[in-house]
């Protein structure tokens, strides 16, 4: 680590300074009583898990909420940012997890998106406009030509030329949001030596991301969320991937909650359902393997946009493969359509409602769409429907319990358990979950959970996929952890805990 | 999750109501309207004669629409209607004897009514064959797909009729284009003689496409897919639809529907040439949305379908009964054909807005 951090923490006037910051949304505390500091030419590391606060943080200093208690200074001057262009006028600069690049244009054009420098008729000054983006790239140590159109460039490229978009409108502080989640370790690399050259330069960079060893790699100081309030902020030479991982989880504080850790029972006697061998989709999975065994729940925890949601569109037969395949029951199989997926007995409730349910139509309709063809010939029967849909509402506790109330008018939760409930008539063989509880209060939460296990025991071969560990830990019979969409480790038996989890992903 | 929210029904709503149905009400609401005025506004206009007049007048556009009304349902459209309806009506004529004088294609190819009418139903199922083609496995979306089947179909006309006129078609298309299914008798006339009014065979094969077009939309399971296709057709996808199969099919289903349009067009119209259906694209539309069909998929149906053709034939059979300047009744049209926008897609908002209050 450069010593200069330790004098940075010292005498030095902070550039960006939140002093007792909270920010509520309705009665949710969402930031409680934060103070942060961030130094002229410092990498500061920013940790949490999912909800922990730190994305409302840099939403506060990135001028998305601007209503919020306590004072936040630039350079010792108090400011409230109102909006993006506040922030950058403030020389707050943001690039985020999803790039908002325009994939057709060129790389000088992108860099210079709406800000395109004019010749004096009017037209736009190609000659001037390549000329700047070459300079602005090669300052980063870069060497790309500026007429190269951005989508043939690797995420790794297309990620720095947005970065120097950042810089080109004066940006002073960077924040990077999971920066490195979708690069290869040399792309990881040359971002590190771009972030190190900027920091040379004395412009300060906050560092969000789930990855801890590159957080641990390139910050010179880490503050650590949990649950809305501030941990931690420490030197980094004084912190481990460990220690990191157990102040965002708060081990040892309060013992182990629900969810926090698990006795696995993975049995490989049980009969493999689907399995999953070595499928790459040319993006987000890269020779991904998995089995899928009967009356077994198998988990896969990963960061966002490690590649679960492909991995269940891919099983469902919504993504094509590039390579690799899926054998049922031991046979070769391929779903050219989710139809063809769903006549092999596979079922997926993907991990947003309004994907799966037909808000405006009656709830016994989109229980019965998944099994109209088993129930009638030609005809609909609605009565028949009603009769299978009055059995599910009973049985999953769904409320009200009225079959003809549009679907709109529940709560999300026993939305969720109606998504369930069209896969329940007749059992399929495997069953794909995405974030099965993901925002939901905990009485439907235990619904679910009791569901799910109910229906492992009937012997579905059960995929639940999750970016919560707890979701995992509370359900899952083996684990395995997806990172950047390979298989970066498996747990089969045995106890684990959530901070294995985190550690491995 | 509390347990007092639950059994006790909702009270009546008005508000609610109104907004759940404004796609159903502001039709009827319309028609009436219109009807009141037209029989104010004109002596001629409120007889059975002229409703009778209307009603066949409708019975074209009919087929077309429920065709389109499919379509529609499921979120897509389809504006190769009137042109496929063109070409197919041409083909049977094509493979019709006809008279010395007609050239049409350097001689046509005359063959039996019942192969002319199979070829000529071919002609339309290839031509929506080739529609779904290109939606599903290519990609195409259906504006510009439909778009350029519309001139293929055009070019298809051209190259068969090639600028002559055909009057001849097999003698079942004569008599369902043209002729008379029955008549009703409506008394005796002021010189003692009996007066019937003549129903067409056009109106009832009208009539029954509509009822079997309505049946199989709200009882059958395909009819349901393609509501639900059109309400949510990702949520559609992953409750394990095919959705590429109902969207392909609805296509071919217009296609025919156009087909046999153009068939019984041509006879009513007593000939068969280019651009003779070019009104009926803007009328089997208008038809549909004036409806209260949505644009957006899932809503609405052939009962929808059956007030926005009358109050369709109302207008255009209205305008001529009272005196206004000819030129102003395209206006006019265009206009009303807004305002059935305007509240088709205001009635969307509002289900939206309702739908997520909840």
């Amino acid at each position: 680590m450069p010593d200069h951090n330790t004098e940075a923490s010292g005498g030095q006037e902070p550039l960006l300074e939140l002093s007792n910051v909270s920010k509520h949304f309705g009665g949710v505390l969402a930031l409680k009583d934060v103070s942060f500091s961030l130094f002229p030419g410092e990498i500061h590391g920013l940790v949490g898990e999912n909800g922990a606060g730190k994305s409302t943080m840099m939403k506060i200093i990135a001028g998305v909420h601007h209503e919020f208690d306590g004072t936040m200074k630039i350079k010792g001057r108090e400011v409230r940012l109102r909006s993006a262009g506040d922030a950058l006028a403030n020389s707050i600069g943001m690039v985020h997890q999803e790039l908002s690049i325009v994939p057709d244009l060129t790389v000088a054009e992108n860099v210079f998106l709406g800000t395109q420098p004019l010749t004096s008729i009017g037209t736009v000054d190609w000659a001037k406009m390549n000329r700047e983006a070459k300079k602005l790239i090669a300052s980063l140590g870069l060497d790309i030509d500026p007429t190269t159109t951005m989508g043939s460039l690797p995420v790794g490229l297309q990620q720095l030329v947005e970065l120097s978009r950042v810089l080109f409108s004066g940006a002073q502080i960077i924040i990077l949001d999971e920066p490195t989640s979708a690069l290869s370790p040399p792309e990881v690399k040359q971002l590190f030596d771009v972030l190190r050259r900027l920091r040379s330069e004395g412009r300060s960079i906050i560092f969000i991301s789930h990855f801890l060893d590159d957080v641990v790699a390139i910050s010179d100081r880490v503050t650590v969320f949990r649950n809305g309030q501030k941990v931690i902020t420490e030197d980094t030479v004084n912190l481990t991937k460990d220690s990191i991982i157990s102040h965002m989880i708060g081990r040892g504080s309060k013992g182990m909650h629900m969810g926090e850790d698990a006795e696995l029972k993975g049995d490989d006697q049980k009969p493999v359902v689907l399995s999953v061998e070595g499928v790459s989709d040319g993006r987000s999975l890269r020779d991904f393997s998995i089995d899928l065994r009967a009356g077994e729940i198998t988990g896969v925890y990963g960061f966002m946009g490690s590649g679960q949601i492909e991995l269940a569109r891919a099983l469902f037969g919504k993504l094509p493969l590039r390579r690799g395949g899926l054998k049922l029951d031991g046979k070769p199989v391929k779903f050219r359509s989710t139809a063809a997926a769903r006549k092999a007995g596979i079922a997926f409730v993907p991990e947003n409602r309004r994907m799966m349910l037909f808000r405006t139509e009656p709830v016994f309709k989109n229980v019965s769409i998944a099994i109209l063809d088993r129930i009638h010939r030609l005809l609909v029967k609605p009565a028949a429907e009603k009769k299978i849909t009055e059995a599910h509402i009973k049985d999953l506790q769904i409320r009200p319990p009225r079959t003809g109330i549009a679907l709109g008018s529940l709560s999300g939760g026993n939305q969720q358990k109606v998504a369930l409930a069209k896969w329940l008539t007749h059992l399929p063989r495997v069953l794909i979950l995405a974030e099965p509880t993901r925002g939901m209060d905990v009485g439907a939460k235990e619904d679910v959970i009791r569901i799910v296990k109910s229906l492992r025991d009937k012997g579905v071969a059960i995929l639940v996929l999750s970016t919560e560990p707890e979701t995992i830990l509370t359900l899952a019979d083996r684990v395995t952890v997806i990172k950047k969409g390979t298989v970066a480790r498996e747990f089969s038996t045995g106890h684990i805990e959530k901070a294995d989890l985190l550690a491995a992903a | 999750m509390s347990t007092a929210e639950v059994v006790a029904r909702p009270k009546f709503n008005l508000k609610r109501f109104l907004a759940d149905q404004l796609r159903n009400i502001a039709p009827v609401f319309t028609l009436v309207a219109l009807v009141i005025f037209f029989s104010f506004a004109s002596n001629s206009f409120f007889s059975l004669d002229n409703a009778l007049n209307i009603i066949r007048q409708l019975s074209i556009t009919g087929i077309i629409a429920v065709g389109l009304t499919y379509v529609i349902l499921t979120a897509e459209i389809d504006l190769s209607v009137a042109a496929v309806a063109n070409a197919v009506g041409i083909t049977v004529a094509f493979f019709t004897i006809q008279p010395d004088y007609v050239n049409i294609a350097n001689g046509s190819v005359a063959v039996p009514g019942a192969i002319a009418i199979i070829l000529a139903l071919a002609a339309a199922l290839a031509f929506g064959l080739v529609t779904a083609g290109g939606m599903t496995i290519i990609g195409i979306p259906s504006f510009i797909m439909t778009l350029a089947m519309m001139q293929i179909a055009n070019g298809v006309s051209a190259m068969l009729v090639r600028g002559q006129i055909a009057y001849n078609y097999p003698e079942l298309i004569t008599t369902l284009g043209s002729g008379t299914a029955f008549s009703i008798p409506l008394g005796i006339d002021a010189a003692g003689k009996a007066m019937f009014i003549p129903i067409g065979w056009t109106i009832i094969v009208c009539l029954v496409f509509l009822l079997v077009g309505h049946l199989v939309l709200k009882y059958t399971r395909y009819g349901r897919y393609i509501y639900m296709v059109g309400g949510n057709r990702e949520a559609a996808e992953y409750s394990g639809v095919n959705v590429k199969f109902i969207i392909g099919s609805v296509m071919v289903i217009c296609a025919v529907c156009s087909g046999v349009a153009g068939m019984l067009g041509v006879a009513y119209f007593g000939s068969a040439q280019q651009n003779q259906f070019d009104s009926f694209l803007l009328d089997a539309i208008a038809a549909v949305v004036v409806g209260g069909t949505s644009l957006f998929g899932g809503r609405g149906g052939i009962g929808n379908t059956i007030i926005g053709l009358l109050v369709l034939g109302v207008v255009n059979n209205g305008l001529d009964h009272i005196q206004i300047d000819s030129f102003l009744k395209i206006l006019i049209r265009g206009l009303i054909l807004l305002a059935a926008l305007i509240i088709n897609v205001y009635a969307q908002v509002l289900k939206e807005r309702q739908s997520n209050l909840d």
